[in-house]
């Protein structure tokens, strides 16, 4: 089982976006997967049509009385499944303070899926707490949306020191550049040149298109609503990079 | 997974869709939708000739649709076990025996149940299933309902009734089981009753476990004459000769050869036995007729006994190497093909149309002028006979005996046990397994004897053979030579157990209960039924 994380510290960069659709192509390869969807904003569970709403609430899972099996729903795409947000996953930081070794506490939750999936997507909110702590501990795969600007390349150093202090198991980091405007010649120039010179960014970037924007609207990933269309292409491209180095094979 | 089907004809029935939108309400907000373009596929499901991986609750399918073929295994819940896509590389061609199958789970989960068993075709249909998908007030699926509307084209063509089955989605059971609820209640709509394979079975007029090539007993009521109730018994044995000819010509696996010889063994005794019931002349032309396809099915299936056990005999080399007996397989390979080209010729004959035909005919012309004696009375007259002589034969074994008397208790032996299993239908299925519980130890013991016996005798004639040919190196005959002793050995072990294993046999309890049968089946105990 591969875990994967769309990870940023701001928000509004395409985290859950590509948690779904990722999570959509997996499924659509074969692979059997589960996207958790850990921000209370429960964007990626309206995108599926679920209620964002776990009995019991996050307390619930982090403490173990409900275990994480039970909370989860089918999707309605085939091999696809997601463990709802709640609005309680507000307090996932104050819970997993009193959990013991908080920052290993949502890889201990998912251990007993390994046998049901063969890839786990965990879209987080926006921020660094402990929550963030313990995906960076759990994920295989940092999959890091950046609005191409220096300052989000220095954000990306930020974040690459801080996980290579870890000890034992270390994340790999794999950003890529989305929402790009191709109107600001900032972004296609930091866009066309970054990925060429550090190893830790796709190749594959994801402009800002109003077909992406839509999922809200149709409520289904890019991919399963216009699988032909640019937004697609490059989401196909991407988790065919990402699926590469997280090592998971077809 | 809930199944139902649509009452009545799949061509003729009640639309589905129609069916669902004007009689199952969904409340709760939930409404169907189509699920998408329905999907084609040809449908196999395979099985032994006997049934055994439906006896052990295991259904094996191929589905094949316009991009893929899959193998599939199901337990007896119905629950998927094993799933394999096949490509042209891997696709077996059937029928074929499981050691050909790709390797995989489906193999390994399988091979133990059908063992020297080929898979076959038992039914096959085309399918097209379409999808219908319960949404919420979200337009979530929240649960599927899939129509499978079958075509069944081997081994006749049929129209299975539509059947429809209603999948939860994950994190939605209890919405799905009301649906469940909404959907039986439907007119014209019920509960399955039995799985696919069972619903295109019964459509093509079969039934999953019958066994047309077992030589079972024949359920028979103990007061009609005698004669009547032996050519029901014959008839049967007759039906099983000829349900294992086609696989025996085509050689599909050797169990058809294997039960074709007990029918005919069978037969063989029933005539020798109980024939003096039957019309006069009528036992002595089929005696010899039965004892000419007797031995023409005797080297084919020599030789498969030598090639089923011949892996277990290398095994057991002890300064040979197991590669030494390739020349010894290679010529048992080709004996066996050349002595089969002679079976199936026979098998083709006019003598055996001639046989079958008119062996059919006459026991169809029985008609028994007497009510007596009555099947019961035979049966008890012949058990307590049978069971003498077996006695008698073993009696008269000292340790000083050549192997030929016990050969000779072997027969008596095995005289008993087939009468006991033709008139099996008179006698309480406990009691029987009881009655012969020792005979069947003291037959193992004796069965294990002789057939080191006969491969002994055999393995030396062949040795012979091919020290005239000057084909094999002399490792090889090393080698024969090892599994000679081998066979010597477990010759000598199955001869040592004999004393203990007649012992039972003979005594006063094992005895009480064989005479217990005759009692049941004889006049009072037949009487009473």
């Amino acid at each position: 089982m591969k875990i994967f994380a769309t990870y940023n510290i701001k928000g509004g960069v395409g985290k859950t976006v590509t948690a779904v659709n990722l999570g959509y192509l997996a499924a659509r390869d074969g692979h059997r997967v589960l996207l958790w969807d850990l921000d209370p904003q429960g964007a990626a569970s309206y995108l599926f049509r679920i209620k964002p709403r776990v009995k019991g609430g996050g307390k619930a899972l982090i403490r173990g009385t409900k275990s994480v099996d039970s909370a989860i729903k089918g999707t309605d795409f085939d091999g696809l499944d997601l463990l709802p947000a709640d609005f309680t996953y507000r307090n996932l930081d104050l819970l997993l303070d009193s959990a013991k070794q908080p920052a290993r506490r949502l890889a201990a939750l998912l251990a007993p899926l390994k046998a049901d999936y063969d890839a786990v997507f965990l879209d987080c909110p926006p921020s660094i707490s402990l929550l963030s702590e313990s995906v960076l501990h759990a994920a295989d795969l940092l999959l890091v949306p950046l609005i191409p600007t220096t300052l989000s390349v220095r954000t990306l150093d930020q974040l690459t020191e801080f996980v290579s202090g870890f000890n034992g198991h270390r994340p790999d980091v794999l950003a890529f550049f989305s929402m790009i405007d191709r109107r600001k010649r900032l972004h296609t120039q930091i866009a066309a040149d970054l990925p060429a010179q550090r190893p830790d960014f796709a190749a594959t970037a994801i402009p800002a298109l109003s077909l992406i924007e839509q999922m809200a609207v149709k409520r289904a990933p890019v991919s399963a609503f216009s699988p032909r269309s640019l937004a697609a292409r490059q989401y196909s491209q991407l988790w065919q990079e990402a699926r590469d180095r997280a090592g998971l094979t077809a | 997974m809930r199944e139902f089907v649509l009452d009545g004809d799949a061509r003729h029935g009640p639309d589905v869709l129609a069916a669902m939108a004007g009689g199952v309400t969904l409340d709760g907000g939930l409404a169907w939708a189509n699920g998408g373009r329905s999907q084609a596929s040809r449908r196999s499901w395979l099985d032994t000739f006997d049934w055994r991986l439906y006896r052990a609750g295991l259904t094996l399918e191929q589905a094949a649709c316009r991009d893929r073929t899959d193998l599939i295994l199901t337990g007896r819940d119905g629950e998927t076990m094993a799933e394999q896509q096949l490509t042209p590389a891997t696709a077996p061609r059937w029928p074929c025996l499981v050691s050909e199958l790709p390797p995989g789970p489906i193999r390994e989960l399988v091979e133990p149940v059908a063992g020297v068993r080929a898979l076959c075709p038992v039914v096959r249909a085309t399918s097209k299933v379409t999808e219908l998908r319960a949404l919420n007030d979200d337009a979530k699926t929240v649960a599927r309902l899939a129509v499978d509307r079958m075509a069944v084209t081997f081994p006749a063509r049929a129209a299975p009734p539509v059947r429809l089955m209603l999948s939860p989605v994950r994190g939605y059971a209890g919405i799905t089981d009301r649906i469940g609820g909404a959907i039986s209640g439907v007119p014209g709509i019920v509960a399955a009753r039995g799985s696919a394979l069972e619903t295109v079975l019964a459509a093509a007029g079969l039934h999953a476990g019958d066994l047309p090539g077992k030589a079972a007993a024949v359920p028979l009521s103990p007061s009609i004459p005698a004669a009547q109730g032996l050519a029901a018994i014959l008839t049967a044995l007759l039906d099983a000769v000829e349900a294992n000819v086609p696989g025996t010509r085509r050689d599909i696996d050797s169990e058809f050869l294997h039960d074709l010889r007990i029918a005919v063994r069978r037969t063989r005794s029933a005539l020798k036995l109980c024939g003096r019931v039957l019309p006069a002349g009528l036992t002595r032309e089929y005696r010899a007729e039965f004892r000419w396809l007797g031995d023409l099915t005797t080297p084919t299936r020599d030789l498969d006994v030598y090639l089923l056990d011949f892996g277990r005999m290398t095994a057991g080399l002890i300064a040979a190497a197991p590669a030494d007996l390739t020349p010894f397989h290679d010529y048992l390979v080709r004996s066996r093909a050349a002595q089969h080209r002679r079976l199936v010729a026979g098998l083709r004959s006019a003598r055996f149309a001639r046989l079958t035909l008119s062996w059919r005919a006459a026991l169809e012309e029985i008609r028994p002028a007497r009510k007596r004696p009555t099947l019961a009375q035979l049966a008890a007259d012949r058990l307590s006979a049978a069971q003498r002589k077996a006695l008698r034969a073993g009696q008269l074994i000292s340790p000083g005996s050549p192997p030929e008397s016990l050969h000779e208790l072997r027969k008596r032996c095995k005289e008993l046990r087939y009468l006991i299993e033709m008139f099996g239908s008179l006698y309480d299925p406990g009691q029987r397994w009881q009655a012969v519980r020792e005979l069947k130890a003291l037959q193992d013991c004796l069965g294990s004897f002789q057939d080191a016996e006969v491969q002994l005798t055999e393995i030396r004639a062949f040795a012979r053979q091919l020290l005239a040919d000057r084909s094999v190196p002399a490792e090889t005959l090393l080698a024969m030579g090892e599994i000679a002793a081998g066979l010597a050995v477990a010759q000598r072990d199955a001869r040592r157990e004999f004393d203990g294993r007649f012992a039972d046999f003979a005594s006063e309890a094992s005895q009480d209960r064989l005479a217990e049968l005759t009692r049941i089946a004889g006049p009072a105990g037949g009487a009473g039924r």
